[in-house]
């Protein structure tokens, strides 16, 4: 380009310059949705705004929290809780999103299970997804450390101490990544700028690859169903909209997404308003003392299942599947052999079965996880992580047996 | 053609230059990140072993870990007898035996409960139990606590200074 002309408004400026009429096609108003999708589609909207409640939310909390031992907690459960103005609304959103949000996260990854939304051709939408859920864990974590209460450090003491690789023994490793022989100073504030710079830049970024992946090769929808988007988005402008199998992302879909956006908003205000207490736990109200162990130590809910992995075994056989359970999604889309991309419980039995068992089965392992580790509870959970396990080795087998439908 | 070997060259000289720093840089970053001089310094503590009674267990602390320091009675002497590993993990002071051991569980480092009645420890984190010598009852943890360097001084115990006892139960296998 280079040549500009004198500009006639003041959009006409800007796009000489920055091309917003084109931007605003890709990015809304000709990027194409199909018609056949539900409200499990809109997860990834939900997941945007929930993001934007965490950041905004943690913006204040960075105002008054102070990251050094002596004052973390006091900061949080004093300054913050009780002085200033508002703290508690921040520290609830930001607590409450912080939980919620993986929530939604495992229900996006379910519905992509379900659907087939990993195979042929969006297999790096799955991989950018598994990603962020990596990195989003990540931060769970050391936000959980912050506060510096007992879970806090005996979590951080715990999850460090699975670096040393079990009969490994690294515990030169350990005391590396905590820059102490315990979690202390150090480790609090390396943690803190984890939390707050690095791992949220890399989110956002993530973020970033997992719409550009979306953008090729479009949104799955609910029959698996191989749309020619150029077509089909051209019968949509040159008039015929009903007869089209896609929409606009911008106004037509989006309408739908905020809707359920809304209803998403309101049951999560309402945990924020009256339940925000769930999220989080009575242990961490105690500060932080080196020389007592809580009686149980179990993390937040949404690591339970992996967890639980983790416990019934010996310690290196138990870390080799722990590391299993973390790394293993990511290879979904080469695990799963078959040629078919529609609903699980289209695609024969095996599938379907293969789908509710793995669903049903995590919910298990998230039980046991909380339950103390004794008696029928240490078999089941045990039960249920050996299943985990071959489900994942018989998922080859099983799919490249399947029938094209 | 001479152009294009020209930058090329300079590409890869300057390349070259990038790298060189960059591997200079990912070591300034992992010492960065190493424990502070002052963090590793601050290493000794010493216990006076004539304070403790028999069957009441102690909890000191050394490096911000807990120290676990049990006066074993005789009846847990006489339980000992012909268990060699046990016997290998005592430490003698005068006509006393200690167990002295990190207090936490080698498993995933929770501090383990000390239960007088049964004389044992109990790891509630995921159900491991220790006996009185700091030897694994009841798995997940892989091995007995850890007993941290000690020398002799006395009735003094120097935890972080390698006297020759701690030195040759560690050539021994007995503790890490
Ligand atoms: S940390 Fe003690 S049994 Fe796991």
């Amino acid at each position: 380009m280079a040549h500009f002309t004198k500009a006639t408004s003041v959009k006409d400026w800007l796009n000489q310059r920055l091309a917003i009429d084109k931007v605003e096609k890709v990015m809304a108003s000709e990027y194409w949705i199909p018609k056949n999708i539900n409200f499990l589609w809109a997860m990834g909207m939900v997941l945007v705004v929930t993001f934007v409640l965490l950041l905004v939310s943690g913006i204040f909390l960075l105002m008054y929290y102070v990251p050094t031992v002596d004052e973390a907690f006091y900061s949080v459960n004093y300054t913050i809780m009780r002085e200033v103005d508002f703290g508690w609304l921040w520290r609830h959103i930001h607590g409450v999103a912080a939980s919620v949000v993986f929530l939604v996260i495992y229900i996006h990854m379910f519905t992509g299970i379900y659907y087939g939304s990993y195979k042929k051709g969006r297999e790096m939408i799955w991989i950018s997804g598994m990603l962020l859920f990596v990195t989003f864990s990540a931060e769970a974590f050391s936000g959980y450390m912050l506060p510096w209460g007992q879970m806090s450090y005996w979590a951080g003491m715990v999850i460090t101490n699975l670096f040393a690789g079990g009969s490994l023994h690294a515990d030169g490793l350990v005391e590396w990544i905590r820059g102490d022989y315990v979690p202390a100073q150090a480790f609090l504030g390396r943690f803190f700028m984890l939390h707050v710079l690095l791992l949220p830049l890399a989110i956002v970024g993530l973020i970033g690859l997992h719409f550009a992946a979306l953008r090729i090769p479009h949104v799955n929808n609910q029959d698996g169903e191989e749309i020619d988007f150029d077509a089909e988005s051209k019968k949509y402008l040159d008039g015929d909209k009903a007869g089209s199998k896609v929409i606009r992302f911008a106004n037509d879909f989006m309408s739908k997404d905020i809707m359920v956006v809304g209803i998403f908003l309101i049951f999560f205000f309402y945990l924020v308003f009256w339940n925000y207490s769930f999220a989080l736990d009575p242990v961490n109200f105690d500060p932080a003392d080196g020389l007592k162990t809580p009686a149980h130590i179990y993390p937040e809910w949404y690591f339970l299942w992996s967890y639980e992995i983790l416990r019934p075994f010996n310690i290196d056989l138990g870390l080799i599947l722990f590391g299993f359970a973390q790394v293993i999604f990511v290879f979904l889309p080469f695990l799963d052999r078959s040629p078919n991309t529609c609903p699980a419980n289209r695609r024969g039995t095996m599938f379907k079965v293969w789908f509710w068992l793995m669903l049903s089965n995590m919910i298990i392992l998230t039980a046991m996880g909380k339950l103390p580790p004794e008696g029928v509870f240490s078999t089941i959970g045990l039960v249920a992580a050996i299943v985990f396990v071959v489900q994942w080795l018989a998922l080859p087998f099983i799919t490249s047996r399947e029938k094209k439908v | 053609m001479e152009n294009n070997s020209r930058r090329g060259f300079m590409g890869k000289a300057f390349g070259a230059v990038a790298a060189v720093g960059a591997v200079g840089s990912l070591v300034a970053m992992k010492k960065t990140w190493d424990p502070l001089p002052s963090v590793k310094a601050a290493g000794f503590t010493t216990l006076d072993m004539t304070t403790y009674q028999e069957g009441v267990m102690v909890t000191e602390k050394w490096r911000g870990k807990p120290i676990f320091v049990l006066k074993k009675s005789a009846e847990v002497m006489e339980n000992e007898k012909g268990n060699p590993e046990a016997e290998a993990r005592n430490i003698k002071i005068g006509n006393d035996n200690f167990m002295v051991a990190i207090g936490l569980c080698t498993h995933l480092g929770c501090i383990p409960a000390f239960r007088p009645d049964e004389n044992d420890f109990l790891c509630a984190c995921h159900g491991g139990m220790f006996d009185a010598s700091g030897l694994v009852k009841k798995v997940p943890p892989p091995r007995g606590f850890d007993i941290p360097p000690f020398k002799i001084d006395g009735t003094n115990l120097i935890l972080g200074e390698v006297g020759p006892e701690w030195q040759s139960m560690k050539d021994n296998g007995v503790t890490l």
